[in-house]
C-alpha cells in the first residue's frame, strides 16, 4: 500500500435523507465529490397496491389509486376510472368530463407547486418553497370544498363523479386562476434569471431527446429534452380535445429546461381551467352505470398525462368476479427514475439532489 | 487595580455578545419568516421574544451524544475551537471611542493593538479548523465530505479577502482598528467611498467565512444532512451554532469599522449636523452593524446555494483578480497622490 492510497467512498443516500423526496435510497460511489457510479434502490414504500386491487371491488380501487402518487390523487383517480370506463364502454357525461379536466389541471398546479418548492429548497432557495406551499394550500382548499379531502381525494367514480361541484365553486376557481397568475412571476423573479440558479441547473443532467425516448422518460423530463409528447394532445382524454393549449418544450434537456417547461405548464394549466370554467356545460355528472360494476372479459390499456408523465393503467377483467383479474400500473415516476443513475454519473454530490428534484418522483408511485 | 477594568470589560462584552447572538437567531427567524409570508416564532413570550431563552434551555438539557467510533478528544475540542476564535475576535473591535462611566475614562474597546486587523484575520481563520476537525473526528461520511468542502472553501476566499484588507490598510496607513476609524475622521470620508470594491469583495468573503447562504455548502442540509454538525447534539451543537452567528457579528463589525467609519456619526466633519453627535458612538456602531446583519439574513432568504467548485471558481477567477487590481490601483494612487 502506497503512502497516499486512494479509495472510492461509498455513501448511502437515503432511505432517510432530507432531499430524496421520500424513501428513495441511492448508493453513491464517490471519487472526492464526483459521482463515479450510482445505484438506485427502491421498494421501501411498497404496499402492494396492484395485488390489493385484485381483491377489491371495482369502485373501491379508486381509493387505492389515491395512495399511489399521493400528491396528485385526482389524476390517479382519473386514469383508473377512464380505463374501466373504456373497458365497459360507458359514456361519461360532458359536464363530468369538464369537471374532471378542471380537477386534473388544478392537481397539476398543486403537484408542480410541490415540485418547484422542494426542488428549489434542495438547491438552497428556501423562500420559493414557502411561496409555493402558500399557493398549493389554495388549491387544496378548492379540493376540500369539492370532495372534503385535501390529499387523498377519492374524487371520481366509474362513469363520472360522486357529486356535482358546490355552488360558487367555479367562481372560486376562476378567482384562484387570477390570483395564481400574479404569483408565477414571484417564483420567476427568485429563480429564472438568478445567476446562482442558472449556474446550478444549466448543462447539469443533460439528456438528449433520442436518449430520453430510449430510456422511456415521459412528462416534463421528456419535453425538457425537446420531444413534444403530451398525452393530453396526442391521445386526448377527458375533455382535452375541446381546449386550446400549447405543449411547452425545452431545448438542451438540462435541469433548467425541465424547470422552464414546468413553469410554462403552470400557465397552460390556467389557460385550460379558464376555458373549461367558461364553457362548463349543464347536465348530470354520472353516466349510465350499472349498480354492480362487472366489466366484460377483456383487457385494455389507457394512459393519461399525470403531472409527472404518462400514467397508464393496464386492466384485465375475467368478466366473472367483481374485481380485476390483474391491474398493472405504468407509473411515470418509476420509469423516469430509471434515468437517474445515468444522469448523475460524473456530476457532484450537490447535483445529485438537484437531479432527483428535477425528474420529480413520488416514492408512493414508484413502489406502489 | 489596572487589571480590574479589562476584566470587567471582558465580562460585559462576552455576555453582551452571547445575548446578541441568541437574539440574532430570533431576528433571523423573524426576518426570514416575514420574507416568506409567515409569522415566525410566536409562542414563547409576545411575538416570540423569549424564544432564544427557550432554545438555550432546550439545547442545554439535550443529551450530549458522542458517537462510539468518533475521535473523542477531537470531537470535544472541535466545537470549542470554532466558538472561541469567534468570541476573542471581539477583543480588538472598537465599539466606540472613550466614554465616562462613574467618573472614569473608559475605552469602549478591550484592546487597541497596533496589528488589530492582522489579529482578526488570523484569529477568524482558526475557526474553520473547528469545522474541519469536527468533520474528521465524527468518523462519518457526510461530515467528512463537509470538512473537505470547508477546506476547499477556505483557500478560495481567504486570499481575496486578505488582499482586500491590504488595500484598506494602505488607504488608512495603519493596522490598528481604532487607528482606521480615526483615519476616516482625519480624511473626512468613510472608506466605503474610497474602496467600494473592497467592501463588496470583503462582504462576499465574509459570507463564505461564516458559512452563510449562498456559500453554506459545508453545512448544506439538503445535500449533506447538516454537514459537519451531523453527529453533534446538545450544547456542542449549540457551540457551532453560536460560532456561526458570532462570526456574522464579527464580520459585520469589521466591515463597519473598516468602511462605515465605526462609531463615527454620519458626516463627522460637517459641523451643522452636530446634533447627530448627541447619539452616543456605540449606538451608531450597532446601527451600522445591524445593516450588515440584516443583509446577511436577507441574502439567506433570497438566494440558492452555490456548488463548492463554483465557489472555488468564483474565488480564484473573479475575486482574486479583482482584489489584485484593486490593490494595484490603490498602491499607485497612494504613491502618486
Amino acid at each position: 500500500m502506497s503512502l497516499f492510497d486512494t479509495d472510492e467512498l461509498v455513501i448511502n443516500m437515503g432511505p432517510q435523507h432530507p432531499s430524496t423526496h421520500g424513501v428513495l435510497r441511492v448508493v453513491l460511489r464517490l471519487d472526492g465529490e464526483r459521482v463515479v457510479d450510482a445505484d438506485v434502490v427502491i421498494g421501501y414504500l411498497h404496499r402492494g397496491i396492484e395485488k390489493l386491487s385484485e381483491h377489491r371491488d371495482w369502485q373501491q380501487i379508486v381509493m387505492l389509486t389515491d395512495r399511489m402518487d399521493y400528491v396528485s390523487a385526482a389524476t390517479n383517480n382519473l386514469g383508473y376510472c377512464e380505463t374501466v370506463e373504456k373497458l365497459m364502454q360507458v359514456e361519461v357525461p360532458r359536464r363530468a368530463k369538464y369537471i374532471r379536466t378542471i380537477l386534473s389541471e388544478l392537481q397539476r398546479i398543486a403537484s408542480h407547486n410541490l415540485w418547484l418548492g422542494t426542488h428549489a429548497m434542495d438547491i438552497g432557495a428556501m423562500t420559493v418553497f414557502l411561496y409555493n406551499f402558500r399557493e398549493r394550500e389554495l388549491v387544496l382548499d378548492l379540493f376540500e370544498e369539492f370532495c372534503g379531502a385535501r390529499l387523498t381525494y377519492n374524487s371520481m367514480r366509474i362513469g363520472g363523479l360522486p357529486l356535482d361541484i358546490p355552488s360558487g365553486w367555479a367562481r372560486k376557481v376562476s378567482a384562484f386562476c387570477d390570483l395564481f397568475e400574479t404569483k408565477i412571476p414571484e417564483y420567476e423573479e427568485l429563480l429564472t434569471h438568478n445567476r446562482i440558479w442558472i449556474e446550478r441547473t444549466r448543462n447539469i443532467g443533460v439528456i438528449g431527446g433520442a436518449d430520453a425516448i430510449a430510456i422511456g422518460l415521459t412528462g416534463p423530463p421528456l419535453r425538457g429534452s425537446g420531444v413534444p409528447r403530451d398525452v393530453r394532445k396526442d391521445e386526448p382524454y377527458a375533455a382535452y380535445d375541446e381546449f386550446e393549449f400549447d405543449v411547452p418544450i425545452g431545448r438542451a434537456g438540462d435541469i433548467y429546461d425541465r424547470y422552464l417547461v414546468r413553469l410554462e405548464e403552470f400557465r397552460q394549466s390556467l389557460r385550460i381551467i379558464r376555458q373549461a370554467i367558461d364553457g362548463l356545460p349543464e347536465g348530470p355528472v354520472v353516466g349510465k352505470v350499472p349498480r354492480l360494476i362487472k366489466p366484460p372479459a377483456g383487457e385494455t390499456y389507457h394512459a393519461i398525462e399525470s403531472p409527472k408523465g404518462e400514467l397508464g393503467f393496464f386492466i384485465v377483467s375475467d368478466g366473472r368476479s367483481n374485481a380485476p383479474y390483474r391491474m398493472r400500473v405504468r407509473p411515470p415516476s418509476f420509469c423516469n427514475l430509471q434515468a437517474l443513475p445515468r444522469l448523475i454519473r460524473g456530476h457532484l454530490v450537490a447535483d445529485v439532489v438537484a437531479m432527483i428534484g428535477s425528474i420529480d418522483i413520488v416514492l408512493g408511485e414508484v413502489d406502489r | 487595580m489596572s487589571w480590574l477594568l479589562p476584566l470587567v470589560q471582558i465580562l460585559v462584552l462576552l455576555n453582551a455578545v452571547l445575548i446578541a447572538v441568541t437574539y440574532m437567531v430570533l431576528l433571523e427567524r423573524k426576518v426570514i419568516a416575514w420574507a416568506q409570508s409567515r409569522l415566525g416564532p410566536m409562542r414563547v413570550g409576545p411575538h416570540g421574544v423569549l424564544q432564544p431563552i427557550a432554545d438555550a434551555i432546550k439545547l442545554l438539557l439535550k443529551e450530549d451524544i458522542t458517537p462510539a467510533r468518533a475521535d473523542k478528544w477531537l470531537f470535544t475540542i472541535a466545537p470549542i475551537m470554532s466558538l472561541v476564535p469567534a468570541l476573542i475576535a471581539f477583543a480588538v473591535i472598537p465599539f466606540g471611542g472613550h466614554a465616562r462611566i462613574f467618573g472614569r475614562d473608559v475605552p469602549l474597546f478591550i484592546a487597541d493593538v497596533n496589528v488589530g486587523l492582522l489579529y482578526i484575520v488570523s484569529i477568524t481563520s482558526i475557526g474553520v479548523y473547528g469545522i474541519i476537525l469536527a468533520g474528521y473526528a465524527s468518523n462519518s461520511k457526510y461530515p467528512l465530505l463537509a470538512s473537505l468542502r470547508a477546506s476547499a472553501q477556505l483557500i478560495s476566499y481567504e486570499v481575496a479577502v486578505t488582499m482586500m484588507l491590504v488595500s484598506v490598510i494602505a488607504t488608512a496607513g495603519t493596522l490598528s482598528m481604532v487607528g482606521i476609524v480615526e483615519a476616516q475622521l482625519k480624511d473626512h470620508v468613510w472608506f466605503v467611498f474610497v474602496q467600494p470594491v473592497a467592501l463588496v469583495v470583503l462582504f462576499i468573503g465574509g459570507l463564505a467565512e461564516t458559512n452563510r447562504t449562498p456559500f453554506d455548502m459545508a453545512e448544506a442540509e439538503q445535500e449533506l444532512t447538516g454537514g459537519f454538525h451531523t453527529e453533534y447534539s446538545g450544547m456542542r451543537f449549540a457551540m457551532f451554532f453560536l460560532a456561526e452567528y458570532a462570526n456574522m457579528i464579527v464580520v459585520s463589525a469589521v466591515v463597519t469599522t473598516l468602511f462605515l467609519g465605526g462609531w463615527l456619526r454620519p458626516f463627522p466633519n460637517v459641523s451643522w449636523l452636530g446634533f447627530l453627535g448627541l447619539i452616543p458612538g456605540w449606538i451608531w456602531f450597532l446601527v451600522k452593524c445591524f445593516v450588515f446583519l440584516y443583509v446577511f439574513i436577507w441574502i439567506r432568504a433570497t438566494l440558492p446555494r452555490y456548488r463548492y467548485d463554483q465557489l472555488m471558481r468564483l474565488g480564484w477567477k473573479v475575486l482574486i483578480p479583482i482584489a489584485l487590481m484593486n490593490l494595484f490601483v490603490t498602491a499607485i494612487l497612494k504613491v502618486w497622490l
